[in-house]
């Protein structure tokens, strides 16, 4: 199965959902999970993008036995989000379930029964919102049928609550589990004859409802990668190229073999170059009963590798090239009036060049899996982000047919992309075959900041230029670095029209006239994604360059953002573009960009903030907005000098408009834990090569932010919406760092071209 | 090899381990118990904290030889209904994004509040520093803490 990005191309379209009843053969493989009763799967009528068959695909399933037991499976991986408890949180809702009472099953990596499952690009609640509520409406329909059969009345005065139908009329009342029997009988209703809740009868949708997990969490029985524990299953830590693209010349494993516990050296032969996206980095791995004994065994292995062609490389020289290259022409990707003669008339252009890093995911878990081959067949278990992908990749590393391969998902330790690429799963699946027995794939910290797939590196360059009446009538926006798609095929030298549709062609504002250029990069490493993509680079620049707009014209930046958004209107790209708009996949149409709505939450967050109050010499504050994944953002953030002469962020202000708000809790949540993650982005983290190896090691060279430096207080104000909901995993991280940067030059007068400043 | 007897929340445990196997390893591959997470294996995230003799320690840095007979205190025994103070009040803050850190965080808070029950701001940020959380729930963190400290 190819890679599939969601915010790339646009996705399979949710046309309308229908709910059916299983197989029998999808009933009986079910029927573990419940003692007997009503499932009903959802299945999505899709159709691809260009309109071809329709396909029909299950997605979810629901059940509820005679016991009043509820159980609902979440087909997304709960990476932190708390998609585990969100998704199934609308169908009991709809449903009228006792939430108390629902359980939830984490479902396999399986195409053919849940569709989709990868679990990237904040799409989650954007996609399965409507499919979700059809799925609890469907069957509360059939038990509010089923009910006033029995009870001869009409249906439409019975309701669903907490577990129960009511008829308030005769006070009679009854559990859905005493229903199941009477249901089971029942054909699934016409679609058209279900109707939905209306959005002021929710209990559970718009409200702050805990995660399904806290509690297993909060004592520790929680089970992530690394916690499955099979019999007679061995462990391995692998020693892999420390160049991308090398390979093993020799290896002298006689120290290794002779540590207790090592019981076998087995070589996982490598992709060489191109790296690809889901193949394993070529590796001796070490096999031992326990991890100790991997790693010491790992630690003992003598490789001689020829490193290859990336052995020279040095990512400070290559990002100093590409800067460099942003004086030249490039190649134009958007193209809005006549640039060349409009700056000829200019009288001050403002040029400003901005470069980040690399970053690497660093999830607390690092990359495990579990796997266990025997008879041709793999189960495997993994804290991954896209279940199918890996069992595709599983199944082609292996030679075996995709339906041999059983993908159980556990829970991940954080993933922010790191955990969609399968690498770690191959590996597994490889080494269990090898050794004929269970084998667990542990990387150490080490091993994880040495063989990411990184943030990728970028120069950018911007010209803004002003008239005679300080206005802003030219934007040239340069912006070059290595693109995902590289890392499989290194004739994709440009940053690609996905890549550009996050945060850079997408720029909102009015100004006349506009050229975005692009420059060619290689990659040396093995690029992905993290956390909100492209837009992590592009928001930065473009909103401190805003910044310095603003001033040169004399504008508050706010103001400054207010007008050049402009009339409240539906922007779309296309046909200044050369290339596609991806749009996160979904039609402009659908899900236009609306400057009415940023607009909204630009004011909303000033008004919060206390925008433009004095705050005394000590104190400043910074903004940035930045529209992702389809969710509007505008954040301020409040520095503040202490009396050691340090700067610290004392407060965050993000104003968020993600049309519906689902679980209010964990918008905030992820909100909270998204500036976190830009603090450190913006202030600490870097990955950096020398001689084609990554030069940090563990958390004392690659650092995030520690709970003293990180910002004290993070205030969240959700925009009150009737608009499609859309994803708050991403949107929370681009506008922080330049809000932040932004607020420092007015503490200090400093402006921040390069990432990561200290503050 | 050698043999030891661990004493880790209120019983008696026996391994064979290798002297510089960590306490980490000992915990997680030889007796199972996986609510101690593996972060770093360097003492720089604090996934893996225990109590050791009611002292927060890093079970991936302390070797099984060093335990000696004091006694260990995992996740899974810091009560046994699971509802210390602290526990509580992560369930009340929804602290957890992933989770994968939370039982360390809640290990040396618990070592924390042992040693001053009533911390302050800069106490908490100060001795949880060490605790790397990469989802970012260092607010929450701290508003747990400082409920389970109105309570004790
Ligand atoms: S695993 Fe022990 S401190 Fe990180
Ligand atoms: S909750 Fe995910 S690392 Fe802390």
């Amino acid at each position: 199965m190819r890679p599939t990005f969601p915010f790339f191309k646009p996705k399979e379209e949710t046309d309308s959902s229908k709910i059916f009843k299983p197989s029998r053969r999808d009933f009986l493989k079910l029927s573990a999970l419940a003692s007997g009763g009503v499932f009903l799967g959802i299945s999505f009528q899709c159709s691809g993008p260009k309109g071809e068959d329709v396909i029909f695909a299950p997605n979810a399933y629901l059940s509820i036995d005679k016991d009043n037991l509820i159980t609902i499976i979440a087909h997304r991986s709960e990476m932190g989000t708390g998609i585990r408890t969100s998704l199934p949180m609308i169908i009991a809702d709809e449903l009228g379930a006792d939430w108390s009472k629902v359980k939830i099953v984490q479902a396999d990596g399986d195409e053919d029964k849940y569709g989709d499952q990868n679990t990237d690009g904040s799409y989650s609640v954007r996609m399965f919102y409507e499919p979700m509520r059809k799925a609890g409406a469907t069957a509360r329909h059939m038990l509010l049928m089923a009910a006033s059969q029995k009870w001869k009345v009409a249906m439409d005065e019975c309701y669903a609550e907490n577990g129960m139908v009511h008829h308030p009329g005769s006070e009679k009342s009854i559990n859905f589990g005493e229903l199941i029997s009477d249901v089971q009988k029942m054909e699934i209703p016409r679609s058209e004859d279900v109707i939905l809740k209306p959005f002021g009868d929710y209990k559970l949708i718009g409200k702050d409802i805990p995660i399904y997990d806290v509690k297993d969490i909060a004592t520790g029985k929680a089970v992530f990668g690394a916690d499955v524990d099979l019999d007679n299953m061995k462990i391995a830590v692998v020693s892999r190229s420390p160049v991308v693209g090398g390979k093993v010349i020799s290896v002298n494993d006689s120290a290794a073999l002779a540590v207790n516990g090592v019981e076998k050296i087995v070589k996982i032969e490598g992709a060489g170059l191109p790296a690809g996206l889901d193949k394993p980095l070529e590796g001796i791995a070490v096999i031992a009963t326990n991890t100790w004994a991997a790693i010491k065994g790992r630690n003992a292995l003598e490789i001689e590798w020829d490193l290859g062609e990336n052995q020279g490389y040095d990512s400070v020289a290559q990002l100093k090239d590409m800067l460099e290259s942003t004086k030249e022409s490039g190649k134009v990707r958007r193209e809005r009036g006549e640039i060349e003669e409009a700056v000829k008339s200019t009288s001050r252009t403002i040029e400003r060049t901005y470069e980040l890093p690399y970053y690497a995911h660093a999830t607390i878990e690092p990359p495990a899996a579990v796997a266990h081959f025997t008879n041709g067949k793999c189960e495997v278990w993994a804290p991954t982000q896209h279940p199918q992908w890996a069992r595709g990749a599983v199944a082609s590393a292996l030679g075996i047919e995709v339906a041999d391969v059983t993908m159980h998902v556990t829970l991940l330790g954080g993933g922010f992309g790191r955990k969609s690429k399968p690498d770690f799963v191959v590996e597994a699946a490889i080494l269990s075959k090898e050794m004929g027995s269970p084998v667990r794939v542990q990387w150490t910290r080490e091993d994880d900041l040495h063989h990411d797939f990184y943030h990728a590196l970028s120069a950018q360059r911007i010209k803004a230029s002003l008239d005679g009446s300080k206005n802003l009538v030219a934007w040239n926006h340069h912006t070059v670095f290595p693109a995902i798609g590289a890392t499989s095929n290194p004739a994709e030298v440009h940053p690609s029209d996905g890549e550009l549709g996050l945060g850079c062609v997408d720029f909102p504002y009015d100004v006349p006239n506009i050229r975005i250029e692009t420059h060619e990069s290689k990659a040396h490493t093995r690029i992905g994604w993290l956390r909100s993509v492209s837009n992590i680079h592009h928001s930065y620049a473009i909103n401190c360059m805003m910044d310095e707009v603003a001033e040169a014209r004399g504008v508050d930046p706010i103001n400054h953002a207010l007008e050049l958004l402009g009339e409240d209107r539906n922007l779309s790209f296309k046909e200044e573009l050369d290339g596609d708009f991806s749009n996160y996949g979904e039609s402009i149409e659908e899900y236009p960009w609306e400057t009415g709505r940023m607009k909204a939450v630009i004011q909303r967050v000033a008004q919060e903030a206390g925008w433009g109050q004095n705050l005394g010499g000590n104190k400043a504050m910074g903004f940035a907005c930045q529209k992702s994944f389809l969710t509007y953002v505008a954040c301020i953030v409040v520095v503040e000098k202490g009396g050691d002469g340090k700067i610290k962020v004392s407060d965050v202000h993000y104003a968020v408009d993600c049309g519906i708000a689902v679980n209010t809790d964990r918008i905030r949540s992820q909100f909270e834990g998204g500036a976190q993650f830009a603090h450190g982005l913006a202030t600490s983290s870097a990955i950096t090569f020398k001689n084609g190896k990554v030069e940090q090691h563990n958390f004392d060279s690659y650092q995030i932010a520690r709970m003293p430096e990180a910002p004290k207080r993070i205030h969240v104000y959700i925009v009150d919406s009737m608009e499609k909901p859309t994803g708050v995993g991403e949107p929370p991280v681009p506008p922080y760092a330049p809000a932040l940067a932004n607020a420092v030059y007015k503490l200090t007068g400093k402006r921040q071209y390069k990432l990561p400043f200290k503050i | 090899m050698e043999n030891y007897t661990l004493k880790i929340n209120g019983e008696s445990h026996q391994v064979t381990a290798e002297e510089d196997m960590p306490l980490l390893w000992a915990l997680r591959d030889l007796l199972g118990m996986k609510g101690t997470k593996f972060g770093c294996g360097q003492a720089l995230c604090g996934a893996c904290t225990v109590l050791v003799g009611g002292e927060a320690m890093r079970s991936c840095s302390l070797p099984v030889s060093a335990v000696g007979d004091q006694e260990v205190v995992t996740i899974e025994g810091l009560s046994a209904k699971g509802d210390h103070p602290l526990q509580s009040a992560w369930i009340e803050h929804v602290v957890p994004q992933c989770g994968y850190c939370q039982s360390g965080q809640i290990m040396n808070a618990a070592a924390l509040l042992q040693r001053n029950p009533n911390p302050s701001d800069q106490e908490i940020e100060s001795v949880m520093a060490g605790n790397l959380c990469r989802c970012g729930t260092y607010n929450r963190i701290k508003e747990a803490i400082k409920t389970a400290s109105s309570k004790l």
